[in-house]
């Protein structure tokens, strides 16, 4: 599905990813996780080409991401911010996404499942980011893409969301779907993903299963594991 | 392409700014003619003023506009869309609306006085058309500027500063030189350094119209093959476009390379 | 004028008594010499339709000329094609081709030399060198003729219609182009130049040098070299007429040279390099002229006093008055300016603020011509308002106090 090879990519002086090699074969869901500025965004901003990198190469699903952008049209993609036009409504927005992109949607079911019908006339940048956020999640997932790639998907989201964001994240599962998640958030991460993938200073620290992961770092707890993992000398 | 522009343009078309400049033109024009009651005079004395505001207003304008629709860039940049087309999208629309507000701003109050029974029509459409292209070519450069420049400030410094170059400083310049070398023959060095700036070059086109007389006053060949034919007419016009292709052309370069 | 009515009505009882000689390629007098050898004094000769290749016409008595329907006198590029050297003599109706060009004489189609009420009428001239030269003649009248040259450059070809050392001519309702100067006066006083469109001649529409007390009204000089040049002459009276799209280096509708004692009155000077020249003129009074998209509408030059400019009206000139001096000491009072940006709170018509028509720019541009490509540049307004406050390089004196405000 995804491969990553020998990636290089600094802005200005700041080298943030070093030679990264990541191979993705697909189905699934697959956490990257790392500390901050490890190059998580970089890496999925790059997969998407909206970074352009100075060395190395990528592809998805077999088209090199440097010269064909159509690509795209198989990834549906969660920005980190939900950061939309403020003029616009919640209505014209979805209707702008869906005339965009030229692709059946599911919209109204999941606009129904996050309750979001007294906003639909309301101007985006009315919105609380709770709300601002299941937005950007309906705008994600109401298209029907074998990849998709969701950069902080929790961020500001009630339990009752969460929980619709899990379901969500199962469905699309079982359909044998690619599914790439960053997050902070290690509980949520422990219950939804497969595999994680571990940035630590531009390279893939570590790539593997959560009872892998235990097993290498000794600890039985995810949640240590993960802060063993940045002190330990392990490789995968 | 065209279904950015369409969304940029709608967004322009509800955002006040729009408005404002069109107000602002449509006031222009009656005051003008309220003042002078005379087409062809309310004319030139709105070609002294266009040549000077529209780069102004493409300027801040633009870069305004791209800096407040960086989210909307961004949102766009995660669809499925080629880069170029996201940019020049945008940019066409912002353009757009800006041609269209300086059209119907000023056309609104003139054909209300009579425009289309006054003999002012070609010299109006002439302030029309370098208006047109003068906002095309600032916005471009005002495109450019903000794409070079993450920093806001530094971004919306460096425009006004472009503006303030070509507008005046540039001339103040040129004048300088033309004095100090006033020895030798200045015919072609001049007429250079006015193709080099889009602000003198639309002058030169309202020249060319308004002050004909004066122009054939001078003496050196270069300026009367220029002034003299139509020879000026079409190298202006034709230099004007270079203008406007060259900001666009590196627009896109720009925005191929930039990361986000 | 009564003068010349009453010798046109002695000359119609002459004429009853006078007889008509016809001439035409089938009739006994096959040529206008012959003509002239056969006919006596106050006769008629009637010149029918057809080609007479003659030149050297000398006409010696007082005889009538006539053409009918336009015959051709084709002088072959020979020479001198009608010289008349006597008194009441009329050519009407004639088409004089092909007039011979020479370095070293001028040779005209019709010459009147030292003749007095002579009338040349309805007479088309082409292909000439000097068209109708009068030379040291008076009481005359040169009417209603047509002169088409094909001049290109000024040093080999000649005038339209010329004067030299006359008194008392009229010239009306003539069409001249394409000659060096369409009418020249030298030496020539009380001449009155009256609806004659002098256009596209090689050097000035209308050329006065020594003349005095001429008037020169209701005339259009268009596209000339320039249009119209008045050198060294006193009292020339100039009024309403149109001077238009005399373009070029050193282009002018008038050029004004040591000039005294002039009135300038009612003229339209529209899309000239510079409307008027003005150069060591004092004493001219200039009123309820119209400049309308000149380059330069005034340009004044040298040593000139006692000018009064009022009630004109200037409009849309790229430069409405340069000067190449601090000193002033003509007047400017009560005209319109469009550029005038003034109010006028009191309401008497006219603005409560001085406008100052010399630019700062219009002194750059006298020194560094180049520099008109920066014309309507907003670092010239720049300048031109700090000049415009605390005046350095123009004339302080130099304003208008009284502009009006709405156009005369």
């Amino acid at each position: 599905m995804i491969a990553v090879t020998d990636l290089y990519k600094k802005f200005g002086k700041n080298q943030v990813l070093t030679g990264l090699n990541l191979t993705i074969d697909g189905g699934g869901v697959f956490a990257v996780l790392g500390p901050n500025g490890s190059g998580k965004t970089t890496l999925i901003k790059s997969i998407l080409g909206m970074v352009t990198m100075n060395r190395g190469e990528i592809l998805v699903m077999e088209n090199p991401v440097k010269t064909k952008w159509k690509y795209r049209k198989e990834i549906n993609y969660l920005p980190q911010i939900a950061n939309f036009p403020g003029n616009l409504k919640v209505k014209e927005l979805i209707r702008m996404i869906i005339d965009l992109r030229q692709k059946p949607s599911d919209s109204e079911r999941l606009i129904k499942m996050f309750k979001l019908e007294p906003f639909l006339d309301k101007k985006f940048s009315t919105l609380s980011g709770g709300t601002k956020q299941k937005v950007n999640l309906v705008l994600t997932f109401m298209f029907d893409s074998p990849l998709l790639i969701l950069d902080e998907p929790t961020t500001g989201l009630d339990p009752a969301a969460l929980i619709k964001l899990k379901e969500l994240l199962q469905e699309e599962k079982k359909k044998g779907k690619t599914i790439l998640v960053t997050s902070h958030i290690l509980q949520f991460v422990e219950e939804v993903a497969d595999e994680i993938v571990y940035l630590l200073e531009g390279k893939i620290y570590f790539k593997g299963g959560i009872s892998q992961l235990k097993t290498m770092t000794k600890q039985t707890d995810f949640e240590h594991a993960i802060v063993a993992i940045a002190t330990q000398e392990i490789h995968a | 392409m065209l279904k950015i522009l369409k969304y940029s343009f709608y967004d322009l078309m509800r955002s006040r700014w729009s408005y404002v400049y069109f107000f602002f033109y449509l006031a222009l024009g009656f005051v003008l003619l309220f003042l002078n009651n005379d087409v062809s005079k309310a004319v030139i004395t709105l070609m002294n003023v266009i040549i000077v505001l529209v780069p102004l207003i493409a300027t801040i304008f633009g870069v305004m506009y791209y800096y407040n629709s960086k989210e909307f860039t961004e949102l766009l940049l995660a669809q499925p869309i080629k880069r170029t087309s996201i940019f020049l999208g945008q940019y066409f629309g912002v353009a757009g609306s800006l041609s269209l507000s300086l059209v119907l701003g000023l056309g609104i109050p003139f054909i209300f006085y009579g425009l289309f029974r006054s003999n002012a029509i070609w010299d109006f459409s002439l302030l029309l058309v370098t208006g047109g292209f003068l906002t095309l070519i600032f916005t471009a450069l005002a495109f450019n500027i903000a794409l070079s420049n993450e920093n806001k400030i530094k971004g919306f410094g460096y425009a006004v500063l472009l503006w303030l170059f070509l507008a005046v400083i540039y001339d103040g310049l040129f004048l300088m030189s033309l004095i100090v070398f006033e020895e030798y023959p200045l015919d072609t060095f001049s007429l250079v350094s006015t193709m080099l700036n889009p602000i003198d070059l639309s002058r030169t086109l309202i020249l060319l119209k308004l002050d004909i007389s004066a122009l054939l006053g001078y003496t050196g060949a270069t300026f009367k093959k220029f002034f003299g034919t139509d020879f000026g007419f079409f190298v202006s016009m034709g230099i004007l476009i270079l203008w406007t292709i060259f900001p666009i052309w590196r627009l896109v370069y720009k925005a191929r390379k930039k990361d986000f | 004028m009564k003068e010349l009515v009453l010798v046109l009505l002695l000359l119609l009882g002459l004429f009853s008594h006078a007889k008509t000689i016809e001439i035409c390629a089938s009739c006994e007098v096959k040529t206008i010499k012959n003509g002239i050898v056969k006919a006596s004094d106050f006769d008629t000769l009637l010149i029918k339709k057809g080609t007479y290749k003659e030149f050297n016409i000398i006409v010696d008595k007082p005889l009538t000329l006539l053409g009918e329907n336009y015959p051709v006198i084709d002088g072959e590029d020979k020479g001198e094609i009608i010289t008349i050297i006597s008194d009441n003599v009329t050519v009407d109706g004639l088409f004089i081709i092909n007039v011979g060009t020479s370095y070293t004489s001028d040779y005209a189609a019709v010459r009147v030399v030292k003749s007095k009420k002579f009338l040349i009428q309805n007479v088309v001239l082409e292909k000439l060198f000097f068209g109708i030269y009068l030379e040291k003649s008076r009481d005359g009248k040169v009417y209603h003729n047509k002169i088409i040259g094909d001049a290109v450059e000024e040093f080999n070809s000649g005038n339209g219609i010329q004067l030299w050392y006359c008194k008392n001519i009229e010239v009306e309702q003539n069409i001249v182009q394409h000659v060096r100067d369409g009418i020249y006066l030298e030496f020539s006083d009380d001449i009155i130049i009256k609806n004659n469109i002098s256009s596209n001649n090689v050097r000035y529409g209308l050329h006065f040098m020594f003349s005095n007390n001429d008037i020169y009204e209701d005339n259009v000089f268009e596209k000339n070299g320039s249009g119209v040049a008045v050198m060294f002459s006193k009292k020339i009276k100039m009024y309403n007429n149109t001077f238009s799209e005399n373009w070029g280096t050193a282009s002018f509708g008038i050029l004004l040279k040591e000039i005294n004692d002039a009135e300038i009155i009612g003229n339209t000077f529209e899309q000239n390099t510079v409307g008027i020249s003005i150069e060591g003129s004092n004493r001219i009074k200039y009123s309820k002229n119209d400049f309308i998209n000149n380059g330069w509408a005034l340009k004044v030059r040298g040593a000139c006093y006692g000018n009064t400019f009022s009630s004109n009206n200037f409009m849309h000139n790229s430069f409405d008055v340069s000067y190449n001096s601090k000193l002033n000491d003509n007047l400017f009072q009560g005209n319109y300016w469009s550029k005038y940006t003034g109010y006028d709170l009191d309401k008497n018509g006219t603005g409560d603020v001085p406008y100052r028509p010399v630019k700062l720019f219009s002194y750059i541009v006298n020194r560094t011509p180049e520099t008109i490509v920066l014309l309507r540049s907003l670092f010239m307004d720049i300048i031109d308002f700090s000049e415009k406050v605390s005046p350095v390089f123009t004339p302080d004196n130099l304003m208008d106090n009284a502009p009006l405000m709405k156009k005369m």
